[in-house]
């Protein structure tokens, strides 16, 4: 299959342009140049959101005021929250390997609107650059926490107006880059490549891109509600002005909790990717891991209230809530057991991205199971606006989709940058990286059910020894994140070079040279079978 | 492909929905003089669906396009009105 010998097109990287320098990337409607310019964005904006978290829990090491005032840890987990949510998670995956591989694992040059691509990217900046404003400008930085909640978004002192419209402008990038993978999706397969043909990793990002579509307007429209308010104070959900917050809670919520699936649809499709190859197995249960995708998709729309479960809503709506966050386990579960099931009897290839799934599938079962602890009311109750739900959020964020971005990072690096890494200090990183993990979000697990309050920056006696714990996985953590990040770079440099499919993967990125030309293939693919055609 | 052949409406169509689209802003605008208590903002959503209906179908060319959008379109209206259906559950039994 490989057509490495006989090409002749330049790959992406050595392609020369109109443009040169920084433009011929700035300027780039390629979409492999775009999703480098997302992965170097995203991972600079990481690195800023993961230096804050780190701080704040230098400062949790001890009680009383540790290293920053109260009104700067505000500031800090606001900040933290918002980058980390709105700029790293959300588009996480999509921007950056949804971007590099959905045209080419569907067998297209690019994607339906390249110019669109770009034009998503320039949102991305600038909203982050509004959200960077917002913390150098007027009385101080915004101390909300990413929520924004009413009312006290818009009582604060803090310099809510650019950090809200930044957030409404990163909304904007969202909606554009789902478009685009619909339209994608739709039109621009490779002949042969019916529905049931088409590899997983784009089938999630088919599903989160409905989501991104149509639930995205509605925290667009609610943080404009918010501007309306501070500035022209409409009564939509201050109480003095006739409004109702619980409202801006429903509306917050109604974008948010899906928001959750924009981020870990595409970490699922991700992992759903490398269990097959590392296993040399077909993947078990194909249609109910696309069905599934789909059902999370739709379901995700109907539980946002389990986030409301102490404000106050009706006994009928909290009900409802938590049934339906029940439901949403059973498409989970499903995928969960059909990647065990893939790796039943595989010829099992330990390599650096499977041992990211291993590592993705056990805390992402601690985060679900942690999950359905705080989707039952009673439990809630006592559970809420703790650190159980700090530690839950991050064990589903941070521990899914995070753990599924670098194994993606791991698993497509030969063939994004034409280099191999260290694999050593690759997995290395990724040992040190997991126990601090563990031991930073475990522990935190068991403060918030002695009742230790989330975004305090003091706390009782009795939760020291726990915060010493934590804290000290957090620099643990940090560090193992450093190697890994280094690790990739300096393999950038002296790696070995990359054949065009090195792990023996079976999708259609395996079969172009390692980098990819310009074009991605000589001639577009003619499919008759299956994504994951082994033995 | 098939959406691009032209559907030329004659200017009258468009002149009777202009029409069509004033009265019924005129209505609901007198409408709001009198007092109908509960049924105030049903009757004002009635009014404003319909208008827009005619919006999407006719200026927006659904009611002439492949069947494929006017299904998006429905299915984009389903998903928004259980979304508000699950929130009347908390307003409506608080
Ligand atoms: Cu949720």
């Amino acid at each position: 299959m490989s057509r490495e010998n006989n090409t002749v097109e330049p790959s992406y990287l050595d392609y020369k342009g109109k443009y040169k320098g920084i433009f011929s990337w700035i300027l780039s409607t390629d979409h492999k140049r775009i999703a480098i310019l997302y992965l170097f964005s995203l991972l600079a904006f990481f690195a800023t959101g993961a230096t804050l978290g780190l701080l704040m829990k230098l400062e949790l090491i001890a009680p009383g005021k540790t290293i920053m005032t109260a009104q700067t840890y505000n500031a800090f987990f606001t900040l933290h929250g918002i980058i980390m949510i709105f700029a790293v998670v959300i588009p996480g995956l999509p921007a950056v390997f949804g971007n590099f591989l959905l045209p080419i694992m569907i067998g297209a040059k690019d994607v339906a609107f390249p110019r669109l691509n770009l034009l998503s990217w320039y949102f991305y900046v600038a909203g982050v650059t509004l959200v960077l404003i917002s913390q150098f400008t007027g009385q101080g930085p915004p101390d909300t926490g990413w929520t924004f909640y009413a009312p006290y978004s818009f009582r604060t002192t803090g310099n809510m107006l650019p950090a809200v419209f930044g957030a409404f402008v990163l909304g904007f990038s969202s909606i554009l880059t789902g478009l685009n993978f619909l339209v994608t999706i739709h039109r621009m397969r490779a002949p042969g490549m019916t529905w049931l043909k088409m590899p997983l990793f784009p089938w999630t990002l088919y599903a989160t891109g409905w989501v991104q579509l149509l639930a995205t307007p509605i925290i667009g429209i609610t943080l404009l509600m918010i501007i309306a308010e501070r500035t022209l104070h409409i009564g939509f959900f201050d109480p003095t002005l006739g409004g109702d917050p619980l409202l801006y809670q429903h509306l917050f919520w109604t974008y948010s909790h899906p928001a959750v699936y924009i981020m870990i649809l595409p970490a699922m499709g991700a992992i759903s990717e490398i269990i097959p190859t590392f296993c040399h197995k077909t993947i078990f249960g194909y249609k109910f891991i696309v069905a599934s995708s789909i059902a999370i998709a739709f379901v995700g729309y109907f539980i946002w209230g389990h986030h409301m479960f102490t404000s106050g809503m009706s006994g009928t709506a909290l009900y409802t809530f938590s049934l339906l966050t029940f439901l949403v386990a059973i498409p989970s579960a499903i995928k969960v057991f059909n990647w065990i099931a893939t790796m039943y009897k595989g010829s099992i290839d330990l390599q650096t991205p499977f041992y990211w799934a291993l590592g993705f599938l056990f805390v992402f079962m601690i985060g679900g199971f942690t999950g359905l602890i705080l989707g039952s009311l009673a439990t809630d109750i006592h559970l809420h606006n703790t650190h159980f739900v700090v530690s839950h959020f991050h064990f589903i964020v941070f521990g899914g989709t995070g753990f599924a971005f670098f194994g993606a990072m791991h698993y497509w690096y030969p063939k994004i940058t034409g280099k191999m890494y260290d694999t050593r200090w690759a997995n290395t990183g990724l040992i040190i990286f997991f126990a601090g993990f563990i031991t930073l979000y475990g522990e935190m697990i068991f403060l918030g059910m002695k009742g230790m309050p989330r975004r305090y920056y003091d706390y009782d006696e009795v939760f020291h020894t726990g915060n010493i714990f934590s804290s000290l996985g957090a620099i643990v953590m940090y560090f193992g994140l450093a190697v890994i990040i280094i690790n990739l770079i300096a393999s950038l440099r002296n790696g070995a070079k990359a054949p065009s499919d090195p792990w023996g993967g079976k999708t259609l990125e395996w079969t172009i040279p390692s980098p990819p030309p310009v074009e991605n293939f000589d001639e577009i693919p003619v499919i008759t079978k299956g994504p994951y055609n082994y033995k | 492909m098939e959406n691009e052949k032209n559907h030329i409406i004659p200017y009258k169509t468009f002149l009777y929905v202009l029409a069509g689209l004033i009265a019924l802003t005129l209505t609901s605008v007198t409408l709001t003089q009198i007092s109908l208590g509960a049924m105030t903002v049903t009757i004002a959503l009635i009014i404003a669906a319909v208008k827009s209906s005619f919006v999407l179908s006719i200026f927006m060319h659904l009611k002439f396009e492949n069947k494929m959008f006017s299904r998006a379109v429905i299915g984009v209206i389903l998903l928004l009105s259980a979304v508000i259906a699950i929130t009347l559950l908390d307003y409506l039994n608080r």
